[in-house]
């Protein structure tokens, strides 16, 4: 049984919560026009570390808020809780952030608006 | 769907020297069982092969079987980092039944029921298959009403099904508990009456010594670290005991399929999650089938020695752990002790998890991939062990000839890009 750490209310029972899987997973926008096997990498592909993990959890029988957690899912030590839209502050969750294969994909820069989104949106 | 008998191979007699028998027991009966030979040989590692199996679970051992016995390629090695079928082949539930809804799964689950029904002799080994039928109870309206949509499916598909009304079902099963004022009463079910189990570890020691038998060199304690590779094409594998020259790999990993696919650079749709079982102290016979419910996540069965055989759902976090949390299977054991009461005094004996590979549609991948030389056979979630032989069977056909058969053909990785998923949760999603 994990004992999840809710930014909110304090160290809780893993029954009080929901898992949402992989963290930091942007959609890519509708005008960002992406292959379907790009879109793929957004909707269906997912990050299934051995190790340091960052993931999304609801206090669904709590307070009812999301925010992410680093977990190693190996050990189920939890590294760090820290709120959603933020990125973690220590080091290895960092790292793994930044190393990820998804911070490379397309559907990942059809997320953010830049330049090549325009272009296509516009026609 | 007439389906034609599957390719079974032709295996030289006699298998494995020498031949189980009966005769073959009474004979060594005289001298007290002292001199059995080994099953298989511990060979070390050759610098080349035609064609590498990653992983000597049940799917691995098979897809070695089958390469070597129905295609005549020889010169393989079946690699393992622990000991063969101690993955999820050596923790499941054995439950095995060809009951999906669609037509792609049909097809799969029944080649599978086929090469079950022959297997202890293909193999000359006892795999213990019990045809002793696997019950689904329903517990609301709702759930009855779907049920009898999928039996019909099933049924246009070929296969035997039949829905049983709650009085049935007293009848057929009568430890379990009709009342209707429980939480969840059981309101019907549907019978394969050709499912059933089978006793897990034999399927991968017949497998294992079938094969090697065949000259496949089973290699245990061995882990697989890299896949070496030259532009697109594989070119053999690193290992914990060297590299290992080849230019044909298979991956059948189950829970550690997506740290294999990323030695190569893939990415997979697979979510690895811990699923768990237990099993209580031996008792008199009480259960002649296997009962499964989906609404309360809970299946049971009894084994030929006597004990409770339980599982429970999948735990909702990723795990590599070979465990889960203990809320699982005490929400699970509510329910069997509600539908069985005659349980409420049993201990438990034992307790374990293993990483089942969960795909989003809840159906396995059995795929090339863009690397050439480079296959996967994973995805099989909660439920691959029904599918051992007929997995193993289309992936070796995958890798002799580097296309899908029929069979596999919809399992491709490519379904998540085209959206042509197989949806099979519910028939697979939840229990076994
Ligand atoms: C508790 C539980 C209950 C289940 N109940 C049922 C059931 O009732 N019915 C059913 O049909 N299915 C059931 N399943 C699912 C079923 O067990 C699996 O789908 C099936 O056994 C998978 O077989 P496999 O050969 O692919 O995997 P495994 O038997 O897990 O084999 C994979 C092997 O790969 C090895 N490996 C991994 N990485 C490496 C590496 N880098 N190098 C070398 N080797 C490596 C592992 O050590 C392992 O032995 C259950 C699973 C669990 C855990
Ligand atoms: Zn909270």
């Amino acid at each position: 049984m994990l004992i999840i750490p809710c930014p909110h209310c304090g160290p809780r029972d893993e029954i009080e919560f929901a898992c949402g899987g992989e963290a930091h997973i942007a959609r890519p926008l509708v005008e960002n026009k992406i292959s379907d096997a790009e879109f793929a990498n957004y909707l269906f592909i997912r990050d299934n570390t051995k190790g340091l993990f960052l993931e999304r959890w609801h206090h669904s029988a709590g307070c009812r808020k999301w925010f992410n957690l680093a977990r190693d899912t190996f050990t189920h030590e939890i590294i760090e809780v820290y709120p959603m839209g933020s990125l973690p502050k220590k080091a290895s969750a960092r790292t793994s952030y930044s190393s990820s294969w998804r911070r490379g994909t397309l559907a990942e820069k059809a997320a953010k608006t830049g330049k090549h989104s325009q272009t296509e949106g516009r026609k | 769907m007439a389906q034609n008998q599957p390719d079974r191979g032709q295996r030289g007699l006699p298998g494995g020297s020498p031949r189980y028998s009966a005769l073959a027991l009474a004979k060594k009966a005289m001298n007290y069982h002292q001199d059995w030979q080994r099953a298989w040989r511990d060979p070390e590692p050759k610098s080349e092969y035609d064609a590498i199996i990653i992983g000597g679970g049940g799917h691995g051992l098979a897809t070695a079987y089958y390469l070597a016995a129905v295609h005549g390629i020889n010169n393989i090695a079946v690699i393992e980092k622990g000991w063969i079928g101690g993955g999820n082949t050596g923790r499941n539930t054995t439950i095995i039944r060809s009951n999906y809804l669609w037509d792609e799964s049909a097809a799969i689950y029944e080649h599978s029921m086929k090469l079950w029904e022959g297997m202890t002799q293909d193999l000359n080994f006892n795999v213990m298959f019990s045809q002793r039928g696997v019950l689904t109870i329903a517990h609301s309206e709702h759930e009855l009403r779907e049920m009898s949509r999928r039996v019909h499916a099933i049924r246009l598909n070929g296969i035997d099904s039949e829905i049983l009304g709650s009085a049935e079902i007293k009848k057929f099963v009568p430890t379990i508990n009709i009342d209707q004022s429980i939480r969840y009463p059981v309101m019907g079910g549907f019978l394969q009456k050709r499912g059933g189990t089978a006793r897990h570890d034999a399927v991968a020691w017949g497998y294992a010594r079938a094969a090697d038998d065949l000259g496949v060199d089973i290699i245990q304690k061995c882990e697989v670290t890299g896949l070496r590779r030259q532009g697109r094409k594989i070119i053999g594998v690193e290992t914990s005991r060297g590299f290992i020259k080849t230019k044909k790999v298979g991956c059948v990993v189950a829970g550690h399929s997506s740290v294999v696919a990323a030695m190569a650079g893939i990415h997979l749709p697979v979510a690895s999650r811990p699923l768990q079982a237990l099993v209580s102290e031996p008792i008199k016979p009480i259960l002649n089938t296997v009962i499964m419910s989906n609404a309360v996540h809970m299946y049971i069965s009894q084994s030929d020695k006597g004990e409770m055989v339980l599982g429970a759902g999948v735990d909702k976090y990723n795990s590599y752990a070979q465990r889960g949390s203990f809320s699982v299977p005490e929400h699970m054991l509510a329910a069997a002790v509600e539908l069985f009461p005659v349980l409420s005094r049993l201990r438990m004996l034992r307790h374990w998890g293993g990483i089942v590979d969960t795909c989003p549609d809840a159906s396995p991948i059995i795929s090339k991939t863009d690397i050439e030389g480079l296959y996967f056979d994973c995805g099989w979630g909660t439920g691959g062990f029904k599918a051992t032989p007929g997995s193993g069977h289309v992936f070796a056909d995958l890798i002799a000839n580097d296309r899908p058969n029929k069979i596999a053909a919809p399992y491709t990785l490519d379904r998540f890009s085209s959206g042509l998923l197989i949806d099979e949760h519910g028939a697979a999603g939840v229990a076994h």
